[in-house]
């Protein structure tokens, strides 16, 4: 506590702090405000362009209220995401994402009409979203704070999370406290600096600062997850790839299955050399359709002047990591309750199984997800918040790792953060190690990874910033959770991909918990039958 | 990565500064912003939809490319061209209002019906 108090930084009291402020985040400042909870809610980066739904948009699960459809549309995702979902999250998330489309069209969100006349809601382009979003926070009376990463979170003398503190990033670091009811972390997922697009502020920072207070994590082996992207940048927008045909570098076509299913298949031939790409499939008519549809896939090629549909050019597999995989906090209760009095999860931050299970997340289910479980999640931290107000004093900073500027590591030959992060970066960044996985593989990286944390972490020095050395130690800890519970899971299901046990195993229709710190922990969760 | 605050067109209101989500620019009083940290820039045009002057360029590529020719990019119309597509400024429409995402499936079905596109 000495250190909270040491420094005479700024100050907040709030019912409800909420770390991240993409869509998760901003659903559940609005939901708490609306249930009367003061709120505080802090970003890394602004709230309004941070992550990948400011910048990449949003498909969402979107299926009108009749029990039929949505019964149809439950029971395929079920199969598609391998059936380790939880269908009353199903049932929820659809029932909740129908509503708030509907409070978005209140608020004056542009939805468009199509050729027919008829109003579409399925589809957010980013940055109109999240600016609507942020206006609403605003007017919402939630107190704001930009670039403004939290660094730990801080627990009462009975465990219960009690706030968190963090820095002012463009103010010299000076330091913020915010004291809170509860704390929701909307923190998204990782995806290691990849620059995948939006992704670089998702570096795991919530899933260390839950795990240093003993949470625990679920899905952490379905993050293989790599967007497809022209070679020369990292634009990482898959959809128009429907349209493709693939080549190797002398011309050759790559015999594919078709649409995008055969992104792993161009993944795995990407590991040989070379592999370009033309939307070729697209006929002329529905080029300007699709220009407008996806106005930020284009942008880079017509700034670049390659014509995507009549040119070839080369792709690249870039890490979505967990930010497209499914992995995350685990939830304890209908409320996004983690297994840690007073901290909450929603969005990317959160375990996504409940509604995706094992296939990737990304787009819709994880747009449905970031809206429906921060809507929850706001209310029942605002109602847990009523009933065990913030303690007003002996509270307890959390962190223990990556804070160099604190004196807790005290390194003598100080280790920099991008050292770290480079470390690795080697073991995530490539498909032939986070994609295609084999046990062999997978207890290579582990060796170097548990030694960065072992040998490297705890003297982390201090980078550019105070959160660089963090996020560096939250990355260490997210890549020895994916490949623990990768390891963990012999088989192959959805996103996570064993070259060494290829097929799916019915027996492993579970979930696996991953955990700790210093010791990483795996084990068997059994799943709710549906109700 | 972002390249270019272009001179002739910054209004210095540091929009970009606030805006940018990894913390690229700095602010520097009396005077335009400036690119501080360009390996941090992720690429995501964030800044360019802001920019109410149309200042910025970012570059399509993920390496940084000195020596760009500001007034051939500006004569090109490259300077807030992402704005243009959002439809973000005064007497512009939204772009959402035309996003055909919802609509790709069907025209698929349309355009393509031999073809067993998702």
């Amino acid at each position: 506590m000495a250190r909270a108090e040491r420094t005479p930084a700024e100050a907040h009291d709030a019912d409800v702090l909420v770390l991240g402020g993409g869509p998760a985040g901003t659903w559940a400042a609005i939901a708490a405000a609306a249930a009367g909870a003061r709120v505080v809610l802090a970003d890394k980066g602004y709230c309004g362009t941070s992550g990948p739904t400011a910048a990449g948009g949003n498909n969402l699960w979107y299926v009108p209220p009749d029990p039929a459809a949505r019964e149809e549309s439950m029971a395929a995702y079920e199969r598609a995401g391998g059936m380790i979902t939880d269908r009353a999250w199903m049932a929820r998330t659809l029932e909740l994402t129908w509503n708030q489309v509907g409070q978005l069209a209140d608020w004056g969100y542009p939805f468009p009409t199509d050729s027919q006349g008829r109003l579409r809601r399925s589809s957010l382009q980013g940055p109109e979203y999240m600016r609507l979003m942020r206006l609403q926070v605003r007017r919402a009376g939630v107190t704001i704070l930009d670039q403004s990463p939290a660094l730990e979170l801080l627990s009462d003398p009975d465990g219960v999370v009690s706030g968190a503190r963090g820095t002012h990033r463009q103010r010299g670091d000076a330091s913020w406290t915010v004291r809170a009811g509860a704390v929701i972390l909307a923190t998204g997922g990782c995806a290691f600096l990849s620059s995948a697009l939006g992704c670089n502020p998702d570096t795991g920072d919530g899933h260390l600062m839950a795990a240093e207070l003993g949470a625990e994590l679920s899905g952490m082996e379905f993050s293989g997850v790599f967007g497809m992207a022209p070679a020369f940048g990292a634009q990482t927008k898959g959809r128009m790839y429907q349209f493709a045909r693939y080549y190797h570098a002398d011309g050759t076509a790559i015999e594919l299955p078709p649409g995008l299913a055969a992104r792993p298949a161009v993944a795995r031939a990407s590991l040989d050399g070379p592999v370009f790409a033309r939307l070729e499939l697209a006929p002329p008519e529905i080029h300007e359709a699709m220009r407008w549809a996806q106005p930020n896939f284009f942008l880079p090629f017509d700034k670049a002047g390659v014509d995507p549909f009549t040119e070839l050019f080369e792709v690249r597999f870039v890490l979505e990591g967990t930010v497209r995989g499914t992995g995350g906090i685990a939830l304890a209760g209908d409320g996004c309750e983690t297994t840690v009095p007073g901290l909450y999860a929603a969005g990317d931050a959160a375990t996504r199984e409940l509604v995706t299970g094992s296939r990737s997340g990304g787009g819709s289910h994880n747009g449905a997800w970031a809206m429906s479980s921060g809507t929850i999640s706001g209310r029942a931290a605002a109602r847990f918040a009523r009933r065990h107000p913030a303690a007003v004093a002996s509270l307890r900073p959390a962190g223990q790792v990556g804070l160099p500027a604190e004196g807790k590591a005290g390194p003598s030959r100080p280790v920099s953060p991008d050292e770290v992060i480079a470390n690795v970066q080697a073991e995530v960044l490539t498909p032939g190690k986070c994609m295609f996985r084999s046990a062999a593989t997978l207890r290579s990286s582990l060796g170097r990874l548990d030694e960065v944390w072992t040998d490297q972490v705890p003297h982390l020095g201090p980078g550019r910033g105070r959160q660089r050395a963090r996020e560096a130690a939250a990355m260490t800890a997210h890549a020895r959770w994916m490949y623990q519970a990768a390891l963990a899971r012999e088989e192959s299901r959805g996103v996570h991909r064993r070259d060494d046990h290829p097929a799916t195993d019915q027996a492993q229709a579970i979930r696996l918990r991953v955990g700790g710190l210093d010791r990483v922990w795996v084990r068997n969760e059994p799943i709710r039958t549906a109700s | 990565m972002i390249e270019i605050i272009s001179a002739d067109a910054c209004i210095d209101c540091d929009k970009c500064v606030d805006v940018c989500p990894t913390n690229v620019f700095d602010a520097v009083p009396g005077s335009h912003p400036v690119i501080a940290r360009q390996p941090d820039c992720q690429t995501c045009f964030m800044c360019e939809a802001y920019c109410p002057a149309d200042a910025l360029y970012v570059a399509p590529d993920r390496q940084p490319l000195p020596g760009l020719d500001e007034a051939r990019l500006a004569a090109g119309g490259r300077f807030g061209e992402y704005r243009r597509w959002i439809g973000w400024g005064a007497g512009r429409r939204p772009g959402s209002l035309r996003d055909a995402n919802a609509e790709l499936p069907e025209l698929v079905a349309t355009f393509l019906p031999d073809t067993r596109l998702q």
